[in-house]
């Protein structure tokens, strides 16, 4: 189903959508490191050229520029690689960021490994673990070019840091445009009674092709949306576990420190079910998108592989 | 606890022109906008006569010795050689409120060398920002005097602890004052040993490269870090040769002397078109015999005869 849905690239949607809230908001000011036509801010820094900084790619220096632009009453926006932009500056962003809570908003694109060529180095795969440990950050993963829109709007109006994960390549557009994005609640895009597919960023369209396609064979399955990691919305999930029996995570993310692990923890606490988690196990390599998405096992058929175990441990 | 007294609050005379962030202040900032730099400064910052500092600057090591004596740990070298520099700033040279730590107008002071908190925490207690009691309750629980610098204490601009971070986010509040038309300064200061950090020299090339000349930072070259002396870890010289290949104004003085160090601070302020440093030559451990020149004494405590010693050597 999700095959046939138009596709924008959600880095795209998130350029756009920041030259209006600049025309919106003039404390919007934007940080770059050479990569802006890649993140899509050289369209705010084309209409706002004095809001907009660049520094070339110096993310240390960036995150501290942004931190005292926060403190100084500004609603800086970074924007570069995930690579770049939580796992290089870690440090700025803890100490600098997060130990001060200042309202600086890291949007980053080019996650995940659907960089694919760029190879293992450009593949942001610990960046949701990474921005989930920081306590006070809020984290989204959106699934799609509308979610991306929300996810950035709630960003520049949520006070404290925000982490916002997007893609380089198009996706799959699930949502309408009036869809209703609600910031820290889980989103059962599907109902079903026999298991809970909690999927996150662009692997939501992968959920909802496995639950199309076990519907067919009789297996009826909740898919929910976990677009906001961090604050974790802990009683959808524990719902969908207490109701299903069984739950499987979608990540394109190391599984450690990602959804799964996240899951888990809420799962251990408030409803032990059995849990399967599709997720990267390791580090990755070259290639195209859609063959990396195969060797690393995060294609429907792993996903419909999982639910099919966890409904082996639940019988 | 100690029951010997910590000094006075130098603040009180000059209340009359420090009324803070009401409508006084307005009406001030008003003036000052016509009137320029030197009265605007006589209005608003505590212009305390140069004869008048050096005996501030001595009550204030005698607190540095006391909090850290009473604490157990901390770093007294960097805070007595960094004092003098800090009690001309706050008593001499830059517009602050204590009574509105806050207020948008206030010139920033950020210590990126934040290990060396006591020396900042001493002159904001003198100062008026919080009572000189509290000084004892340093890096002890429940007390707003963390062991490295954060935002928790009233006056301190920036959460610091890892180095290197101070100067970005001066950059970060340059910017921004000039982005809303604002005339307050913004000084950092960095320790020499610190300029071993990358970031460092990113901040100072994006600072020049975008002509902060309401920017001034201050080393305080006291020749000596963490482990040993900066010769020794990693060369530094020629520093100032460094700092004007990067674009920058530099000035060099001697740290102790106190004319030399207001006329050094002013004229930095007022140098137009780059962003300024002075390279301020200090004596570690200034003041105490045993304490200066002595690497021991970069982040250790003195024992009970120590303390003594060195309280008599600044009665």
């Amino acid at each position: 189903m999700t095959q046939s849905l138009p596709k924008v690239a959600t880095r795209e949607a998130y350029g756009q959508a920041l030259v209006e809230l600049g025309r919106e908001n003039p404390d919007i000011v934007v940080l770059g490191g050479d990569l802006n036509k890649s993140t899509f801010v050289h369209l705010f820094a084309a209409e706002f050229p004095d809001r907009f900084f660049d520094f070339g790619p110096a993310e240390q220096n960036i995150m501290g520029v942004a931190a005292g632009m926060a403190a100084s009453g500004k609603v800086p926006f970074v924007s570069t690689f995930s690579v770049f932009g939580m796992c290089r500056p870690f440090d700025q962003v803890r100490v600098g960021i997060a130990q001060p809570h200042l309202g600086v908003k890291i949007v980053c694109t080019h996650a995940g490994i659907l960089t694919g060529e760029d190879g293992m180095s450009a593949h942001g795969i610990e960046d949701l673990s990474l921005a989930c440990s920081l306590p006070g950050f809020t984290v989204v993963a959106p699934s799609d070019a509308v979610e991306a829109v929300a996810a950035v709007r709630a960003a520049a109006k949520t006070p404290g840091p925000f982490y916002v994960r997007l893609y380089r390549p198009a996706t799959p557009v699930m949502h309408s445009e009036d869809y209703e994005f609600r910031l820290g609640v889980g989103d059962v895009v599907r109902q079903g009674k026999d298991a809970s597919i909690i999927a996150t960023g662009v692997m939501v369209a992968t959920a909802l092709e496995t639950a199309d396609a076990l519907t067919s064979r009789g297996v009826s399955c909740r898919v929910i949306n976990i677009h906001t990691l961090s604050p974790l919305d802990e009683d959808v999930i524990a719902t969908a576990a207490q109701e299903t029996g069984g739950v499987v995570t979608v990540e394109e993310h190391l599984s450690h420190g990602g959804l799964g692990s996240r899951v888990a923890q809420v799962l251990g606490r408030k409803a032990p079910v059995p849990l399967e988690m599709v997720a990267l196990q390791g580090y990755t390599e070259s290639g195209d998108p859609a063959l990396l998405i195969k060797k690393y096992h995060l294609a429907a058929e792993d996903v419909e592989a999982a639910v099919w175990r966890v409904l082996e441990r639940k019988s | 606890m100690l029951d010997s007294g910590l000094g006075r609050c130098y603040n009180a005379p000059s209340r009359r022109i420090e009324r803070g962030a009401g409508d006084d202040c307005i009406v001030i900032t008003e003036l000052a906008g016509i009137l320029r730099l030197p009265l605007r400064r006589l209005f608003m910052t505590r212009g305390a006569a140069i004869a008048e500092l050096p005996g501030i600057a001595r009550e204030s090591r005698r607190n540095i010795l006391k909090m850290i004596f009473e604490a157990g740990s901390g770093h007294p070298g960097g805070s007595l050689s960094e004092i003098d520099i800090l009690t001309a700033l706050y008593f001499r040279v830059m517009r602050v409120d204590p009574r509105n730590p806050r207020w948008e107008g206030r010139d920033r002071f950020i210590l990126s060398k934040a290990h060396a908190c006591p020396g900042l925490y001493a002159t904001l207690a003198a100062r008026g920002f919080f009572p000189v009691a509290d000084l004892l309750t340093f890096r002890k629980i429940n007390s707003r005097l963390q062991g490295h610098a954060h935002v928790m204490t009233p006056g301190v601009e920036m959460s610091g602890g890892s180095l290197g971070q101070g100067l970005s986010f001066g950059v970060g509040c340059a910017l921004s004052a000039r982005l809303d038309g604002l005339d307050h300064r913004v000084f950092v200061m960095l320790g020499d040993g610190e300029c071993d950090e990358g970031q460092v020299w990113e901040a100072a090339m994006s600072a020049s490269h975008y002509g902060l000349d309401n920017l001034v930072a201050i080393v305080d070259r006291n020749r000596i870090q963490n482990d040993r002396f900066t010769d020794d870890v990693m060369k530094l010289e020629p520093l100032a040769q460094k700092w004007e290949a990067f674009g920058w104004k530099a000035l060099e003085i001697d740290g102790h002397d106190m004319e030399a160090v207001v006329e050094g601070l002013e004229t930095a302020a007022t140098v137009q078109g780059q962003p300024a440093v002075v390279i301020a030559r200090t004596v570690k451990g200034k003041g105490v015999s045993f304490m200066e020149n002595n690497p021991a004494f970069h982040g250790a405590a003195p024992n009970e005869e120590e303390f003594q010693n060195a309280l008599a050597e600044l009665a």
